[in-house]
């Protein structure tokens, strides 16, 4: 019963999804104020449907109602409650269901917060995010409904794939498409913007804090997921270039860009239609991350869906929506006329020198993950690029990328002056080279190139980025009042720089001081990597809810004295005969020490996989502070304060064009 | 220096920044591609000595030998031949004979693949697209089944 309400109110969500398109265009061309009022109670209504189509499945989870097909597939009666209900976006069919239920939760939120804004604007953004709604329910109805039916009914399900049961997996995939998804307002927006040809400095406004949002939230997602693959897959990399990795790593930076060059064009009216441009792209390279990861053209653990029908759909869609939005772009975009000029050395010509060299950067990672599938649809041979290429290619861009960020920190809009910027650089550049320089050479005794270059970049963005903090908070007489008059979006600003300045640290120290050893151990027996020895005393049986498991007993000493005892397991999960490592991790901010099981041997001994990784720590924290800098940006007094004064700005506007 | 020079000079960076970023890419790009290749594909003897190469295939029954330490040697196998590897290291939890393996490595000059890295899947009814493709051998059948290869492993053991 509970299954066929949920199927039964996707279809009425599709149903509303159409209406929510077709109403508000009419209602534009006809210049008719009910029909575009009619989307926002349209946009809300199918959020309502969605979420209790969501609730029907996750209901079916937590009773294990294995006559649903999908649960069958991807529950079992032994598995803990926290993972049936994570187990809902486990799989393909669930986690399509997750992606509408975002999409309609930010077409939701459009439709209230954006009360404010002109009605016109807000019907045709409301609009096409009904037409995307309109295409992946389509997609769900037609290909993979999560309430299909199974019968005869198992008595047992399959299980949850054990990969995915673990904490970091049960936030990362929500997380990350908060911020795929949340693209969509962006583009939405740019798509408006192209229809009705109106695109000026409060456009850029309106849209600044959705894609602020969408953007941390997909930092978020990206860091968890990382974080994931370290403790979950237990090879100790935090990053692999992997083709699904690589899918969300290409919106965001696309992302990052749009959120920089939207800047420009709030505050000098520059770069529109490369902006306009940059919202489209952004999203289309989400779906492309859908597409890639949903089609099974990719072989990974993302990879659930082998049917090619399902690909192809997704094509399809994307191929309408980014060439409809495209063509609208090349017809349109001339009308959206730049007025004022360009200085390159100005806080807006550096901004748009990162806008470069982060869409060189995403077309380079691009080039890398879909030549391999476009010779392999070509049938001209099977090949795999791998994570040198990346390595090689995005590395060396990111230099100069950081080194803008600290100028950008304090030159000014419209025209910087050299004398100026060197006053205001030539203390943190000063500490930046120092800091390089000592700090390889006091935590590790010897400076290896890369260390030195992330040290010097990382303390340069650190330090050079809160210049303009410092300097807001120096202005004023006193200290407390200095930071009181810091606005949010400065602080959220100046704290994702630095964020990216602590990731660059972290990357640095880990690649040039990490040691990785696979080692074969009896009982007993240890062996020594860095400053620490790892004694391997033995494996014991141990039992979870839904595994058992071989459990390790490393003990770590450094010097005379023991620093800790790590439990690395290897589990053995019955339902789906599945086995999986989980490696057991000692973290301090400075170092991690890890350890994995490879396999048992007959005498007794264990292949052990030990790795010492200096300031790994410090990547995943970078990721937090930029999703802390965005929250910060995103909520900042005058987005919210600027939407009551254009609305007046806007009914009197309104008012004299009558 | 006028606009137009200062816009030109603009301009003139962009581009050599841009060259310098595509000339960068492809070199690395040519450099780390690595084609996939099946047993049959290297007992031919196309692909140069040790050049990078990624091989596919199903690792033989019975052929898995350990030595020292983490060092293993092993044949992978399609419907037709086989290779010998060899490889130092943990191997993943889905090792095992008779299933599918993908390894990175080159072929030395006693043609034996060294394998730097290897991959087997998360699931032991999967068969990685390259290897069920290679494995796809019978066009009768159309789809990817053993029953060559067995016969492949008998011959193996029976020699």
């Amino acid at each position: 019963m509970i299954p066929e309400l949920g199927h039964f109110a996707l279809i009425l969500a599709l149903g509303i999804a159409f209406l929510q398109t077709v109403a508000p265009l009419l209602g534009y061309q006809r210049r008719d104020a009910k029909l575009l009022a009619f989307a926002s109670s349209a946009a809300q209504a199918q959020f309502l449907c969605i979420a209790l189509a969501y609730v029907c499945l996750t209901i079916s989870f937590i009773t294990t109602d294995f006559s649903v097909a999908y649960v069958a597939q991807n529950a079992h009666t032994d598995l803990p409650m926290v993972y049936r209900v994570s187990a809902v976006w486990g799989a393909h069919e669930g986690s399509l269901l997750l992606w509408m239920l975002m999409l309609s939760g930010w077409t939701f939120a459009v439709s209230v917060f954006n009360r404010r804004i002109p009605a016109e604007l807000s019907a045709l953004v409301i609009a096409v995010l009904g037409v995307i709604s309109t295409g992946l329910l389509l997609f769900m109805l037609l290909t993979s409904n999560p309430f299909d039916r199974l019968f005869p009914v198992p008595l047992q399900g399959r299980d949850l794939n054990p990969l995915l049961q673990d904490f970091g997996l049960a936030i990362h995939p929500p997380t990350l498409y908060m911020g795929y998804v949340g693209f969509s307002v962006a583009f939405a927006f740019a798509v408006a913007a192209l229809i009705t040809g109106k695109l000026d400095a409060a456009w850029a406004r309106w849209t600044r804090p959705w894609t602020t949002t969408a953007w941390m939230f997909l930092t978020l997602g990206i860091t968890l997921g990382s974080w994931w693959a370290y403790n979950e897959l237990g090879w100790g990399g935090w990053w692999f270039w992997d083709p699904v990795e690589n899918a969300s790593f290409m919106p965001w930076l696309a992302g990052t860009a749009l959120i920089h060059s939207l800047a420009v064009t709030e505050k000098r009216g520059l770069l529109k239609s490369w902006t306009v441009l940059l919202a489209i792209l952004t999203f289309s390279l989400s779906l492309l991350g859908t597409f890639l990861v949903r089609s099974g053209v990719l072989v990974s653990v993302h990879a659930f869906a082998s049917d090619p029908a399902r690909g192809l759909f997704i094509l399809i869609f994307m191929a309408v929506v980014t060439g409809s939005a495209l063509t609208l772009y090349a017809w349109r975009a001339p009308k959206l006329a730049t007025v004022g000029e360009l200085h390159l050395f100005s806080r807006e010509g550096l901004l748009l020198l990162n806008n470069v060299f982060l869409v060189v950067a995403c077309a380079a990672i691009l080039v890398g993950t879909l030549y391999p599938l476009v010779i392999d649809a070509l049938n001209l041979g099977k090949i795999s690029v791998g994570p040198p290429y990346f390595n090689a290619v995005f590395l060396p861009l990111m230099v100069p990328l950081f080194v803008l960020v600290g100028f950008g920190a304090v030159v000014p809009w419209k025209k910087g002056k050299s004398v100026e910027t060197w006053q205001r650089l030539k203390l943190p550049a000063l500490f930046a080279v120092a800091f390089a320089i000592v700090v390889p050479l006091a935590l590790h005794g010897r400076a290896a190139l890369l260390a030195v270059t992330g040290g010097l970049l990382g303390a340069w963005t650190i330090v050079a980025a809160s210049q303009d903090v410092w300097r807001r908070i120096r202005a004023k007489p006193s200290f407390v009042a200095g930071i009181a008059s810091v606005p949010r979006a400065t602080w959220g600003m100046t704290l994702a720089h630095a964020g990216l300045g602590v990731w660059a640290l972290g990357v640095a120290f880990v690649i040039s001081y990490g040691f990785e050893k696979d080692v074969r151990l009896a009982p007993n027996a240890s062996t020594e990597i860095g400053d620490f020895r790892f004694g391997f005393v033995g494996a014991t049986e141990a039992k979870g809810p839904n595994f058992i498991a071989r459990q390790g007993e490393v003990t770590i000493e450094r010097g005379d004295h023991s620093v800790t005892t790590l439990y690395p397991q290897k589990r053995f999960y019955p339902s789906q005969r599945n086995v999986m490592t989980e490696s057991a991790v000692d973290a301090t901010l400075l170092r991690d020490l890890y350890v994995s099981l490879g396999e048992g041997f007959e005498d007794g001994s264990w292949s052990l996989r030990i790795y010492v990784k200096p300031m790994i720590r410090l990547i995943w924290l970078g990721g937090v502070l930029m999703f802390l800098g965005g929250c910060l940006a995103a909520s900042d007094r005058r987005y919210r304060l600027a939407k009551a004064a254009e609305r007046r700005l806007a009914v009197d506007g309104g008012a004299q064009a009558a | 220096m006028t606009k137009r020079n200062q816009r030109l000079l603009g301009v003139a960076a962009l581009l050599i920044g841009v060259g310098v970023a595509a000339t960068l890419g492809f070199t690395a790009f040519r450099k780390n591609m690595m084609y996939f290749y099946t047993p049959s594909d290297l007992a031919a003897g196309t692909v140069p000595v040790g050049a990078a190469a990624q091989l596919g295939g199903l690792v033989e029954a019975g052929s898995l030998v350990r030595g020292d330490g983490l060092k293993v040697e092993f044949r992978v196998a399609d419907c037709a031949k086989n290779i010998p590897v060899r490889y130092e290291g943990v191997l993943p939890d889905l090792f095992r004979e008779g299933q599918g393996v993908v390894a990175d490595g080159y072929m030395n000059d006693e043609q034996v693949f060294v394998a730097t890295r290897i991959l087997a899947k998360h699931d032991e009814n999967y068969m990685p697209p390259q290897v069920a493709d290679a494995l796809k051998g019978n066009p009768d059948t159309g789809k990817h089944s053993c029953m060559p290869f067995k016969a492949v492993d008998k011959t193996v053991a029976a020699s």
